[in-house]
């Protein structure tokens, strides 16, 4: 059983960083929640804030891991150029998909609004985090602050969302592939 | 009055932190569109060659919503402001970067 080094990185900037991200969110929304409407228990507010902080903070370190690897690792393989005379474009997806007006539009839209939407999540959720640390369970005490907060907690879900989506589906019809292959398992 | 309560923080620090988010998704947008606008300017975003005008538009956004946050913060410190004013500007400028990160409506703004 092997595995690329690219499909490696493509799958850990996929479902390691983003898809755990997209996974947390519901988690951060009920730690806005419950710090902003509810209030943090005074008996436990030490430990549950830490955890709180803890887990804002890390989410926000995974939305840049994401667009990170994805602009500065993934996304050079995908729009690397063919040689003239390439005839098999399975190793240069961006020219792959712009070769057949069936796919094109998987580029056109997809990659080209994925590429710089996705930022949109580590900026958030950054001020998230942000805004979270600094004001703690006062937070209850700014509702509109609290409700921005939430608002765009959900903006960078939805970026998120798009993004993720769309590199699902391009990694389907125009896969980042080669390199080094890695053996996982060997068998008899 | 209890003298050991903490503080109540001001929400300016807060507010700052939302807007200066809104200019680095609005900023994001604005750079997308320009790259894509104007040969010349998407050339100039080129900072480094394997990633194309991308590296240099998500650097400059960032480098832009960093300087906002970091202006406004300190304006913002210990002041109360008019967040509802704040917020709606915030989201507008959220709602400008959504749509001119969205390929459709970026050709349609160019006549494509």
């Amino acid at each position: 059983m092997e595995i690329s080094v690219r499909d490696l990185i493509t799958v850990l900037h996929g479902m390691g960083f983003g898809t755990l991200f997209m996974m947390a969110f519901s988690g951060a929304i009920g730690v806005i929640y419950v710090t902003a409407f509810v209030g943090i228990q005074p008996v436990a507010s030490r430990w549950t804030t830490l955890m709180f902080r803890f887990y804002l903070i890390s989410m926000a370190a995974l939305a840049w891991l994401t667009v990170l690897s994805g602009a500065y690792i993934i996304y050079p393989w995908y729009r690397a150029k063919p040689p003239a005379g390439t005839t098999d474009l399975s190793g240069f997806p961006r020219s792959l998909l712009l070769s057949n007006p069936h796919t094109a539009g998987w580029h056109n839209l997809g990659m080209e609004w994925k590429e710089n939407v996705a930022w949109f999540a580590p900026i958030v959720m950054t001020m998230v985090a942000f805004v979270f640390i600094k004001y703690g369970p006062q937070i209850a005490l700014h509702r509109q602050l609290r409700n921005a907060v939430l608002g765009f907690t959900a903006v960078a879900f939805l970026a998120a969302a798009i993004a993720g989506g769309f590199g699902a589906f391009l990694n389907k019809y125009a896969p980042v592939r080669g390199g080094h292959e890695i053996i996982l398992f060997q068998a008899d | 009055m209890n003298p050991t309560a903490p503080r109540q923080l001001p929400n300016g620090p807060g507010a700052a932190a939302i807007l200066a988010a809104g200019i680095g998704c609005a900023t994001l947008g604005v750079f997308d569109l320009a790259s894509d606008a104007s040969p010349a300017i998407g050339r100039a975003f080129v900072f480094w060659q394997p990633t194309g005008t991308l590296s240099g538009v998500t650097v400059c956004a960032i480098v832009v919503w960093l300087l906002a946050w970091l202006v406004l913060s300190r304006r913002w410190a210990e002041r109360n402001v008019n967040l509802t004013g704040v917020t709606l500007v915030a989201f507008s400028l959220l709602a400008v970067g959504l749509a001119f990160t969205f390929p459709p409506f970026m050709d349609l703004l160019q006549g494509k």
